[in-house]
């Protein structure tokens, strides 16, 4: 264990809010990954063409960039008053980018659904809802949580780039830890050790859901 | 329509600033994309090597540089490195002083560990059939590979290995954290002095216009180099 000059504790609390803002755009960008897939499949040109539109311009910008203009845009335009403080933009900022991103992955769930299942549950009587919800939904999860669990890695290390507008997670409390102390390299060493051991904690939960949302699949 | 007049003459009052802005932007993303896959070709092949020895290497390697934020690598090297007397003192402080170098080595090196997944990925998929035809045609194994593994190999990692020119492109916004003037970092400097936006959204459609540019020369690519497939 790296000599951490009594910043134990405050990385650790750095690493609570890195995971309550990961979290939190995790829920932000899942909602936004649903709504954007159901509008790229809509049959509606009006609603389909333009989100997609949308959704692609937003995966040709940085990350970085986007959170930069959530925050500084919103100082700008609704004032100090209204304006969300750092945490605000970047759940924000990482959940239209997840959702973004997510809106493609589900989109390939969605039709990676047979079409003879959805006959099925017609020839049973099923309306469209009970078809969405218990056919259709969970099946294009099932065909999305791979590429939702790469999303989730993403957005975990993303988080990290809250801290250039002051957000006190794992690497704003390392960088004042390195500025008190002087010697950087444990601090920054400790914060990469939080990160991984997050992503390496994540990587059997998703397995583990992954293998959950297949149960009753024929192998 | 005056708020797109705003954003053309902020852009004519900045163009020499986001024309070097862009410039740095493109020289790291060249330079480091073509350090990362020198390095990611020996790590791939590591990856699957028979031996264990290379192979947890590679493994260890990949899983650090995946598994952290590419900002805690740009700032391990870049302030974490100088805390030693022995680096300040070293042959290599002239380059590790400066956040140029920093910025390159950590893109680079954390591009490898991604391009190396991918091309380990494209090794995999090379078909079996072909590898038995090298073998057959009497190929040393350092023939077999050079002649016709990797080449198939790259064929097929092209597109995926585009998808990584753009995700490595968006990655250069960081440097700006380390004071480097890139497009991002240039617009954060044009907002400082406007106390708006605007520069930030005129950054915005240029890296929107580098990904299309990059996107597309990756699918020319593809046709070009798989032409001579049957379609």
């Amino acid at each position: 264990m790296p000599d951490l000059a009594g910043f134990g504790p405050q990385l650790l609390a750095g690493a609570a809010v890195t995971l309550e803002l990961a979290f939190s755009a995790l829920a932000l960008g899942l909602v936004l990954g649903l709504l954007g897939a159901a509008a790229k499949l809509s049959a509606a040109a009006w609603i389909r063409v333009p989100v997609t539109l949308v959704l692609n311009l937003l995966r040709g910008v940085p990350e970085f960039l986007i959170l930069l203009i959530v925050y500084f845009g919103a100082a700008q335009w609704l004032g100090d008053d209204l304006a969300p403080g750092p945490f605000g933009a970047g759940v924000f900022a990482l959940g239209i980018v997840f959702g973004a991103y997510s809106s493609e992955t589900f989109r390939g769930g969605f039709l990676a659904v047979s079409a003879g299942q959805l006959e099925a549950a017609r020839a049973f009587g099923m309306g469209y809802r009970q078809t969405f919800f218990l056919i259709r939904l969970p099946q294009a999860w099932r065909f999305a949580l791979p590429g939702i669990g790469n999303l989730w890695q993403g957005l975990v290390k993303d988080t990290s780039l809250v801290s250039v507008v002051g957000l006190e997670e794992t690497i704003r409390k390392a960088n004042i830890a390195a500025e008190v102390t002087k010697h950087p390299f444990p601090f920054y060493l400790a914060a990469m050790a939080i990160y991984l051991a997050i992503v390496s904690v994540s990587n059997p939960v998703f397995a583990w859901m992954e293998r959950r949302a297949s149960r009753g699949v024929p192998r | 329509m005056s708020a797109l007049s705003d954003l053309w003459d902020l852009v004519v009052d900045n163009q020499q600033a986001f024309l070097r802005g862009v410039g740095l932007t493109l020289e790291l993303l060249l330079l480091s994309a073509a350090i990362a896959f020198l390095l990611a070709v020996p790590l791939a092949l590591m990856r699957l090597s028979r031996r264990g020895g290379p192979r947890r290497f590679a493994y260890i390697y990949i899983y650090l540089f995946r598994g952290t934020p590419l900002l805690t690598q740009l700032f391990l090297i870049y302030y974490g490195l100088a805390q030693f007397e022995a680096v300040r003192h070293s042959l290599l402080w002239p380059i590790l002083r400066d956040p140029w170098p920093c910025a390159l080595i950590a893109l680079s090196l954390n591009m490898s560990a991604y391009v190396a997944e991918v091309l380990r990925g494209g090794i995999l998929g090379v078909p079996a059939s072909e590898r038995e035809a090298g073998l057959a045609a009497g190929l040393s194994p350092f023939q077999l590979y050079r002649l016709i593994i990797l080449p198939r190999a790259f064929r097929i990692a092209l597109p995926a290995l585009g998808n990584e020119m753009v995700v490595q492109m968006k990655s250069t916004a960081l440097v700006s954290t380390i004071t480097l003037l890139d497009l991002t970092g240039v617009s954060r400097r044009i907002v400082s002095r406007t106390y708006s936006t605007d520069a930030l959204f005129v950054a915005g459609i240029i890296y929107v216009v580098m990904t299309y540019a990059i996107s597309r020369g990756f699918r020319l690519a593809e046709g070009r180099l798989n032409r001579h497939l049957a379609r």
